[in-house]
């Protein structure tokens, strides 16, 4: 897959592959995930429940259950290393100080005994050899940045007295305060309200631009994809289905799922009694299915792809998809 | 926060009343009294008669309980019957014996019951998670009384290392017998509190390592230690303060078992000679004392807990 642009891309990931263990078996959450980001990019990755975004995010920074995950597979290329390969000493460098993440669920993401200015100025200890009383200045200096108002007395209290939102800006400030180089966020508003949810993803963006980070945000919204993103990833039961630049997704969408992804999003100039949904559910990732893991859900299903895997195809500039007769009726429509 | 703490003790006022007419009912409602033990087997029915007589225990009940709360009202606990002092005086006699026992089996349980919860907690599922839950289980099952015998048999009999029974003041005898004298049923009496607390402080931090906030902590780079001993440990102290309570309840009414078997001269021992001669001032006056000292721990555990977590607080 190629990066945003020709030099070697900040994080690309090669055939990562995540199995966890079940009461029922093994099963496979992530299956040959491959993406790349490149500096100062914003990738969105976009799925359903249990499509294997969140695991995906968190197998980068190696933060998936220990007890119940076997070690990934595939390749985690970062900085020339593949972060793989790395010691646990060597992996906790990189996590808060060059790879940050952020949660969805600001209301337990932060440590309800411990106050604001000892979570943010942990990282920088951590990670800066900041002092403490250095580190609270800092910390202060970085809630003002992710506009929490009053904030240097805010960072003496503890997480219980702050509002939803206001956490979120908490667990953003811990997460840039090293000035990473990639901050990943697993669906960062979901659990907000509407209209905190616009104000952080504001606040993600002029971050973004202030610090010349990259991102890969994680949702299952197309609609915060389509205010964040350049590029965008969709994932459907552990395997990417497709993957483009946003607007080109948005305009022509090539994967039936991506289609019933888009169709789902209310639109406020055309009135309709009901959202159309998909039909069925995602699959139990302990079943079987031997062809195209869509085909039981597919409005366009053709014989064959109840019978082979399909790979991922080129389906245009910076673009793949993994549904054959769409990719190929797609290349008819380009020479005729 | 003093104002929380006058109010839980005022509160505490109707409960130990309560409390002292189910103690006061209770001891009157065992067969037997005070005036069969102090004449003796071969006294006549009149002899007893007389005594009863002279102990006003031939009155209404109703008025032998007004007649001892109006005494308590200003203080007064009342005389032993048997021991021809004042209830007050015997049980200050003896606090200190149950005192050392109660906090030297304290310091044993709380590190040794929370460290084995942790460990398991850590390692969980793996061997080491299994040992300690055997162990703890063992220390919750067994008799207090028969690990006790053993232990006398073993420790003392056997290898002669401490004494078999018996108190040795630490103002007379020295740190180092009055160690000896309490190791043994310190030990014992803390089996079960180790099993339970361990217990306890397993299932709390299983719950708080797989909460959000530890995954914040490892995703900032903290390393495991910090993020056990920093962001984990003092999360799981919320509910072992809780449980906290119960233990140092538990601490105190297993020592009147333990002194038992180890010849310890305490308010244990105390409370069972005085049931068993239906001391009725002594045994009452001794658990309202109890009951009292159960009301100051729960307080304790109240004040701990505003220290342990900023989400609570006092009054």
């Amino acid at each position: 897959m190629a990066a945003a642009d020709n030099t070697t891309p900040l994080l690309a990931v090669d055939d990562l592959t995540v199995r966890f263990r079940t009461d029922e078996g093994w099963m496979t959450a992530v299956d040959r995930v491959s993406l790349a980001v490149g500096e100062g990019e914003a990738l969105g990755i976009v799925g359903e429940s249990g499509s294997g975004k969140s695991v995906t995010a968190l197998s980068i920074l190696r933060l998936h259950a220990a007890a119940t995950t076997r070690m990934p597979t595939g390749r985690i290329m970062y900085g020339g290393r593949d972060m793989l390969g790395l010691s646990t000493r060597e992996m906790r460098t990189i996590r808060g100080g060059e790879i940050a993440m952020i949660f969805q669920d600001p209301m337990s993401s932060l440590n309800p005994v411990l106050t604001i200015a000892d979570q943010i100025g942990e990282s920088l200890r951590l990670h800066q050899g900041l002092d403490q009383a250095t580190a609270r200045r800092r910390a202060v200096e970085l809630l003002e940045l992710v506009r929490i108002p009053d904030a240097a007395r805010r960072v003496d209290e503890y997480p219980h007295r702050l509002s939803g939102g206001m956490r979120q800006r908490v667990m953003i400030a811990i997460a840039i305060a090293c000035r990473p180089k990639l901050l990943i966020a697993d669906e960062p508003t979901t659990a907000l309200d509407v209209t905190i949810q616009a104000q952080i993803l504001d606040l993600l963006r002029d971050l973004q631009t202030e610090l010349g980070m990259s991102v890969i945000l994680i949702t299952h919204d197309m609609g915060v994809i389509a205010e964040f993103a350049r590029r965008v990833m969709v994932m459907y039961a552990g395997r990417v289905v497709e993957t483009s630049p946003v607007s080109a997704l948005f305009r022509r969408p090539v994967h039936p799922y991506t289609d019933g992804l888009l169709a789902a999003i209310p639109k406020l100039d055309v009135d309709v009694r009901r959202l159309p949904a998909i039909p069925g559910s995602i699959p139990d990732p302990t079943a079987v299915i031997p062809g195209c893991r869509y085909s039981p859900r597919c409005p366009i299903v053709e014989e064959t792809c109840r019978r082979e895997a399909p790979e991922l195809l080129a389906a245009g500039p910076e673009r793949e998809a993994r549904c054959p007769p769409r990719v190929a009726a797609l290349a008819v429509e380009r020479v005729a | 926060m003093y104002r929380g703490i006058l109010m839980r003790l005022s509160q505490a006022v109707p409960v130990l009343l309560i409390f002292a007419v189910m103690v006061f009912m209770l001891m009157h409602l065992l067969p037997g009294d005070p005036a069969l033990a102090i004449a003796g087997p071969e006294a006549s029915a009149e002899a007893v008669e007389v005594i009863r007589e002279q102990l006003g225990l031939n009155r209404p009940i109703l008025v032998q309980l007004l007649e001892w709360f109006s005494h308590l009202a200003v203080g007064n606990f009342g005389e032993s019957l048997m021991l021809k002092q004042s209830v007050v005086s015997a049980v200050v006699e003896r606090l200190p014996v149950t005192l050392s026992l109660s906090l030297v089996s304290l310091v044993i349980t709380l590190p040794a019951g929370i460290l084995l919860g942790v460990v398991a907690a850590y390692w969980r599922s793996s061997w080491i998670d299994a040992s300690v839950m055997v162990v703890a289980l063992l220390g919750v099952s067994l008799p207090g009384f028969w690990v006790g015998l053993l232990s006398v048999l073993f420790f003392s009999v056997h290898l002669g290392w401490f004494p078999p029974s018996g108190y040795a003041p630490l103002d007379e005898t020295g740190l180092v017998a009055w160690l000896a004298s309490l190791i043994q049923p310190a030990v014992v009496l803390a089996l079960f509190q180790i099993g339970f607390l361990a217990r306890i402080t397993r299932s709390a931090m299983l719950d708080v390592l797989d909460q959000d906030f530890i995954r914040t902590a490892r995703a900032k780079g903290v390393d495991e230690w910090t993020t056990l001993a920093k962001h984990a440990f003092r999360n799981t102290l919320i509910p072992v303060v809780t449980v906290l309570g119960i233990t140092l309840s538990l601490l105190i009414g297993g020592s009147v078992v333990i002194e038992q078997v180890f010849a310890l001269p305490g308010i244990g021992r105390l409370i069972v000679q005085g049931i068993m001669n239906r001391d009725y001032p002594l045994v009452q006056g001794t658990m309202l004392l109890f009951g009292f000292a159960f009301v100051v721990i729960n307080i304790l555990v109240d004040i701990i807990y505003t220290l342990v977590d900023p989400r609570v607080r006092y009054g």
